[in-house]
């Protein structure tokens, strides 16, 4: 067998263990994305000990490795519970959760870079304070936390590679470091395979990280009102 | 044993690893800030290959897990290095130059940024009175460049620090590696993963602390990316 | 007096000849020509978007001109071969929006190309710069960053900085468009004392007063070209050429005549 055909062989499974890698990379963007967002608007509107409640969780999720969190979740916890949870289940939860923190601070900052002036005028028409929010504030701040949040979107497609860890999820990572062993066995040629082999795994998550942000440019494009954009600052 | 004899017996070798964890992080961010800052003004200065070639560098090291990067250097590379008759790497070596390579492209898009949100008018006043370009970028645009992107910089070194835990999958034994160690050694695995979990928050939170005083301390005015102008 | 002026004036430091410069499809400078003598100073006036500010760029090669030459004395700037660095370290420039060093204080604002450029010891640098912030009364200012200065007071450094340098004459880009109306007068102020003293200077700017009172000779500019060069009283009271009548009138309109002393 030529070297292509082997590397063909290897890179086949990859395709199967692709879809375990975007539902969790979606169920956990789901989860983020609702605990960010009452977590940004409770920070944003909320009272001063439900805010100081918020600031601790992010302050919790921001500053524990996300393999940490995983590990945890799927060894310290779930086998405490006495019920069967799918590893997708504590995978999408465990990055979810930690994802949650950083896009309450994209969501919270996004809140805070509308002017004031737009709630006193939407007040002064005669809106309620939930009316405003939800027709004026909102309007503009999810355009502004778009550019941040394809950023943050980046990131957890990278995180999604520390699910391999979980017993019995084959995501794209999991299944790779499997073909690992079998690939250097193939004397002569078999440890240099490793390589390319490495190589194309990264272009699967190249893939999803360009492709998510390609879409997302693509919303940004569409949703754009002249005159109405934040400075850029790239972000991790 | 109760939850503090446990963690007095385990902290020594915690603390171990601990050190590594530092290591990593001082390395990672310490080497990816000297190529980063290469990186940077390659493809800010430099002809269009040169520029080109940084940036899909730059591209590639940002859109792919750091996991895949440390099995690349660690296992993908060393096959290469024989066929050159190179030793391979320690996993300590492999893994720090994983975090080095790594940072510097996260690195080198701050600088980046930083470098391109000054204005235009401070190269043209730093060539009217004579400097050379290099002059100008190294006295007039980097002191600049640097102070704004301290903001970004102090993210990024406690991204460093978490992600460190990625070396995990190459077995050396950092506060990751160490705490799954001991769990399944003592079967002890919640309190391993929470002791390591607050190990790596009080560094955050100690880091966190250092660097806002240092940015407080070095803050020129009218010299941050809020707020400049003229 | 403008008249008695011109006899002071020395040889030939300045000689811009037949330049021409293009952004695209714009000709913005079609071919200029004049001469610049030692002690002179000579206001570039003119409708906005007429290639002035381009031209000054264009002298010390900040803009590279299409075509034409510019001498320093005997030196030609445009020539290939010519150290431009060594050029721009003798010709100062003042920049409309100052574009003072945001990360130096006033005092290294003024040293830095000492050093960097004149590779002047550093106290050495540090003493002369003090002298010029003095000579433009921000002595007391020394330490201050560019964010806590006022307008008026960034542009008196960016003139020290150019001083220091002890350059052969200095470019003037429109440098109190970017000022409030009421900090105009100490910048002017500034560069009435420097014509007074001698100093060999090109003031691109809307100040007529200051224009009368200073400039030994006028150069008005329109649609890429000079239209006509005279002393301020030639062509304050009779220009040759229409259009630089009706500039004139409409400006005084405009703006009012600061008195510029």
């Amino acid at each position: 067998m030529t070297a292509t055909e082997i590397l063909w062989q290897n890179v086949r499974p990859l395709f199967d263990a692709l879809p375990v890698t975007l539902e969790v990379l979606g169920l956990l963007l789901i989860v983020g994305l609702t605990l960010g967002t009452v977590l940004a608007f409770a920070q944003a509107y909320g009272r001063r000990p439900l805010r100081a409640l918020c600031v601790g969780y992010e302050q919790l999720f921001r500053g524990i490795p996300p393999l940490v969190v995983i590990l945890l979740f799927w060894n310290g916890i779930t086998p405490a519970l006495g019920v069967p949870v799918p590893g997708i289940v504590v995978a999408a939860l465990a990055l979810g959760m930690r994802s949650a923190a950083y896009q309450s601070q994209i969501f919270r900052g996004a809140i805070q870079a509308v002017p004031p002036g737009q709630m006193m005028a939407a007040r002064s028409l005669g809106m309620s304070r939930i009316q405003a929010i939800r027709s004026v504030i909102v309007p503009q701040a999810f355009r502004l936390a778009i550019p941040p949040w394809a950023n943050e979107y980046s990131s957890v497609v990278k995180d999604t590679a520390f699910i391999c860890v979980i017993g019995g999820l084959i995501d794209l990572t999991r299944q790779a470091l499997m073909k690992l062993a079998p690939l250097s066995m193939r004397r002569p040629i078999g440890t240099q395979l490793i390589l390319p082999y490495l190589i194309i795994l990264g272009l699967f998550y190249l893939a999803l990280t360009y492709g998510g942000n390609g879409l997302l440019a693509l919303l940004e494009r569409r949703l754009s009102i002249p005159g109405f954009e934040m400075k850029g600052k790239v972000e991790r | 044993m109760s939850f503090f004899e446990f963690t007095g017996t385990v902290m020594p070798r915690f603390l171990g690893a601990v050190g590594v964890t530092l290591e990593l992080t001082a390395v990672g961010i310490g080497a990816g800030l000297v190529l980063g800052l290469f990186l940077a003004l390659t493809r800010v200065y430099a002809n269009r290959v040169l520029s080109g070639i940084a940036n899909v560098y730059i591209q590639f090291m940002r859109g792919t897990p750091l996991v895949i990067q440390v099995l690349v250097i660690y296992f993908g590379l060393p096959p290469y290095f024989k066929a050159m008759g190179l030793k391979p790497l320690s996993s300590l070596a492999a893994g720090c130059l994983a975090m080095a390579l790594n940072s510097a492209a996260y690195q080198a898009e701050y600088i980046r940024g930083a470098i391109q949100a000054i204005s235009s008018g401070q190269m043209q006043a730093a060539r009217s009175m004579g400097m050379t370009k290099m002059q100008a970028v190294r006295s007039v645009i980097l002191p600049q460049a640097l102070r704004i992107v301290l903001p970004s910089w102090s993210n990024e070194l406690i991204y460093t620090l978490l992600y460190s835990s990625t070396v995990y999958f190459i077995g050396l034994e950092e506060l990751s590696y160490a705490s799954m160690k001991v769990a399944s050694k003592t079967g002890r695995v919640f309190e391993s993963y929470i002791i390591a979990g607050v190990m790596y928050l009080v560094m955050v939170i100690l880091l966190s602390r250092m660097l806002a005083y240092a940015e407080m301390r070095l803050r020129i005015p009218g010299l941050s990316i809020e707020e400049r102008g003229r | 007096m403008p008249a008695e002026s011109e006899s002071r004036l020395g040889d030939v430091v300045l000689r811009v000849e037949d330049l021409h410069k293009r952004y695209g499809k714009d000709e913005v400078l079609k071919g200029v020509s004049f001469e610049l003598r030692r002690g002179e100073t000579k206001v570039v006036i003119g409708p906005s978007g007429t290639g002035k500010s381009t031209l000054l760029r264009c002298i010390n090669q900040l803009s590279v001109p299409d075509k034409g030459r510019v001498w320093l004395e005997d030196v030609e700037i445009t020539h290939a071969r010519t150290n431009i660095n060594h050029v721009r370290a003798q010709i100062g420039f003042v920049f409309q929006d100052f574009n003072l060093f945001s990360h130096l204080n006033a005092l290294q604002n003024v040293s830095l190309g000492l050093i960097k450029v004149r590779k002047m010891p550093k106290e050495a640098a540090l003493a002369r710069a003090s002298e010029e912030l003095a000579r433009v009364g921000l002595a007391e200012k020394a330490c201050s960053y560019p964010a806590e200065l006022s307008g008026g007071q960034k542009q008196r450094v960016s003139i020290a900085r150019a001083l220091a340098m002890d350059p052969k004459l200095i470019l003037f880009d429109e440098p109190t468009s970017a000022l409030d109306p009421e900090l105009i007068g100490e910048v002017l102020e500034v560069m009435i004392q420097l014509a007074r003293g001698g100093m060999t200077m090109i003031v691109v700017s809307h100040e007529m007063g200051f224009a009368r009172a200073v400039a030994d000779r006028i150069i008005f500019m329109e649609g890429g070209g000079i239209l006509e060069e005279g002393t301020p009283a030639e062509l304050f009271t009779c220009p040759r050429c229409e259009r630089t009548g009706q500039f004139l009138r409409k400006i005084t309109e405009l703006y009012g005549e600061t008195d510029g002393q």
